[in-house]
């Protein structure tokens, strides 16, 4: 009877922690939804009132203030990174993998290096290789280094995938008459779905979130991110904390709502990303 | 597969090139660099040896960078590592029902979705002194109000503090399906032995999560040293030079200061500590798997 006691209370106070825990997690959240939903006077007399009345027109001015073209930029950065880290890893590791060539095993190891290497350190000379090749300041200067950063992580990923499909697949598809990049496009690349949605959710994350290349190669406020353009919008905004907050709120979304669409995915991707993050 | 012998090199090559490109030269042009003085609007280079690196290292800003560094380092094992394995163990025991056990998970997790500068600019409003939400709590409850990042005594820990918020549910969340993955049989059989909750998961979950373990604290560290967007979000290394990190002082180094030698200096060093770690780390997760 004592031990069934100890271990109700436990499991009482063990779900008290949990919540408790919860509330220390989305309380700042709940404050910065809160307020962003109200006027600024109403935010400087009390921040920890509700809203008089809901002004969603904060998040639209700060939609039309600018933040629709860093969203858009965004977009735009995201997309073709990601597009071109999911195809030049996948050939990479299809490359690595279904061949035997010569030469592959140190192909590889010169790719895994590269995760080790971070970006600050590559930070200046890559600035001033942008410079030289005239692509400083253009999209291109921040999706060419997205690119080359992600590659290795990725096809590390993928490799690992790829060396788990059975070989006798290809056998068939060669006595069908495929050449090796038919036997890409209508056989890895489908079995391989899982492998390339998990990629591709770790690489949106680092993508969209990414704060350091996009500072220093990015200068133009009409080519900006959102991470920069969050930064930029609330240095114009000085005084203005709501409609900033409602900023910040419009830039956070499409990532918790892609999770909470595909959190198995999602899980399911981090696991792989573990490896590395 | 019968194909000509350049074909594989087809598929490798563009992938290569753009990780030899932008990612290894850069990282050896650094390298170079460190040992001149260099200006992002002149040409001209000067070799100076070691000079830079006695500049780097006698810097006044060195000692208050390997303390705000190594501070975020050691209290994100604690909290991170530490405090997010208990979490996911007592989030993965019995004690937790099975249908709310997913819904903790996410909500813990849900602030590392949020970008770092985001969260950095969230943060700056919560730690505001006149309308903050802290000081608001605490003038609620009568207290007196802290100037939060305005006060260089605690400033970093008001940044380490907010990365723990934002990153504790992480590594939870990836302790958790290290522990799924641990055999049910396994647990159960101890259980049968008699050993209480905390016995079996010192002695069963822990050392079956070893190699995950190990590796969450490896990425943690790296992170520690590559800390850049919370500082530049929140404090900008400020007040005074009180949250000054590396990878911050590399940046102003080079585009306030235009000495980008100096900022090449500050890279090696970042360059030395993460490619160890990851070597570390390499070890560690091939050692797994055989």
């Amino acid at each position: 009877m004592k031990t069934m006691n100890g271990h109700k209370t436990s499991k009482v106070l063990l779900n008290l922690l949990c919540i408790l825990l919860c509330i220390v997690i989305l309380a700042p959240l709940v404050w910065i939804i809160l307020n962003s939903l109200k006027t600024n006077p109403e935010l400087f007399k009390n921040s920890l009132s509700l809203p008089k009345a809901w002004r969603f027109d904060n998040y639209a001015k700060a939609w039309k203030l600018g933040l629709y073209r860093y969203f858009g930029n965004s977009v735009l950065v995201s997309t073709v990174s990601l597009c071109a880290i999911l195809i030049l890893s996948s050939f990479l590791a299809y490359g690595l993998t279904r061949f035997k060539a010569k030469g592959a095993g140190i192909i590889f190891v010169i790719v895994l290096g590269g995760m080790a290497l971070s970006e600050q350190v590559a930070l200046v000379p890559l600035y001033k290789m942008l410079k030289s090749l005239g692509i400083y300041d253009t999209y291109l200067a921040v999706i060419l280094p997205y690119i080359a950063f992600r590659i290795p992580f990725t096809v590390f990923l993928m490799r690992s995938y790829f060396l788990s499909i059975p070989v006798e697949l290809e056998e068939a598809a060669i006595v069908d008459g495929y050449n090796s990049f038919q036997i890409f496009r209508k056989i890895i690349v489908p079995i391989s779905k899982p492998i390339f949605a998990s990629c591709a959710i770790v690489n949106l994350n680092f993508v969209w979130n990414e704060f350091l290349f996009a500072n220093v190669f990015l200068n133009n406020k009409a080519i900006q991110t959102i991470p920069i353009g969050l930064m930029t919008f609330k240095g114009d905004l000085r005084t203005d904390y709501t409609t900033t907050l409602a900023g910040l709120i419009i830039a956070s979304l499409p990532l918790i709502i892609l999770f909470f669409c595909m959190s198995k995915q999602f899980v399911r991707g981090l696991t792989a990303g573990a490896v590395k993050g | 597969m019968k194909t000509r012998k350049y074909v594989p090199y087809l598929y490798m090559l563009p992938g290569l090139l753009m990780v030899l490109s932008f990612v290894y030269i850069p990282v050896f042009m650094n390298i170079g660099y460190s040992f001149f003085r260099l200006s992002s609007y002149s040409a001209g280079a000067a070799f100076v040896g070691l000079d830079n690196y006695r500049r780097f290292f006698t810097d006044e800003a060195f000692p208050v960078m390997l303390k705000n560094n190594g501070l975020y380092c050691i209290i994100s094992l604690i909290v991170q590592v530490g405090f997010g394995t208990i979490l996911a163990l007592i989030i993965e025991s019995t004690s937790i029902a099975k249908k709310i056990k997913g819904m903790y998970r996410n909500i813990y997790f849900m602030p590392s979705l949020i970008s770092l500068v985001a969260v950095g600019l969230m943060f700056t409003f919560i730690y505001d002194p006149n309308v903050g939400f802290l000081n608001a709590l605490l003038k609620a409850m009568h207290l007196p109000g802290k100037a939060w990042l305005g006060d260089s005594n605690i400033a970093i820990y008001c940044i380490i503090a907010m990365s723990q918020w934002q990153f504790t549910g992480y590594i939870a969340l990836l302790m958790c399906v290290a522990f799924q993955n641990v055999p049910e049989e396994y647990s159960e059989a101890a259980a049968i032995d008699g050993a209480g909750p905390v016995k079996r998961a010192v002695s069963i979950l822990i050392p079956q999560a070893k190699e995950q373990l190990l590796v969450c604290s490896i990425i943690t560290v790296i992170g520690a040293f590559k800390l850049y967007t919370e500082v530049y979000s929140t404090t900008g290394g400020g007040p005074g030079n009180s949250t000054q990190v590396l990878g911050l002082f590399l940046y102003q180094q080079a585009f306030l200061h235009d000495d980008l030698g100096m900022a090449a200096v500050t890279g090696v060093f970042i360059f030395v500590i993460t490619v160890a770690l990851s070597v570390l780390q390499l070890k560690v997760t091939n050692s797994g798997k055989d």
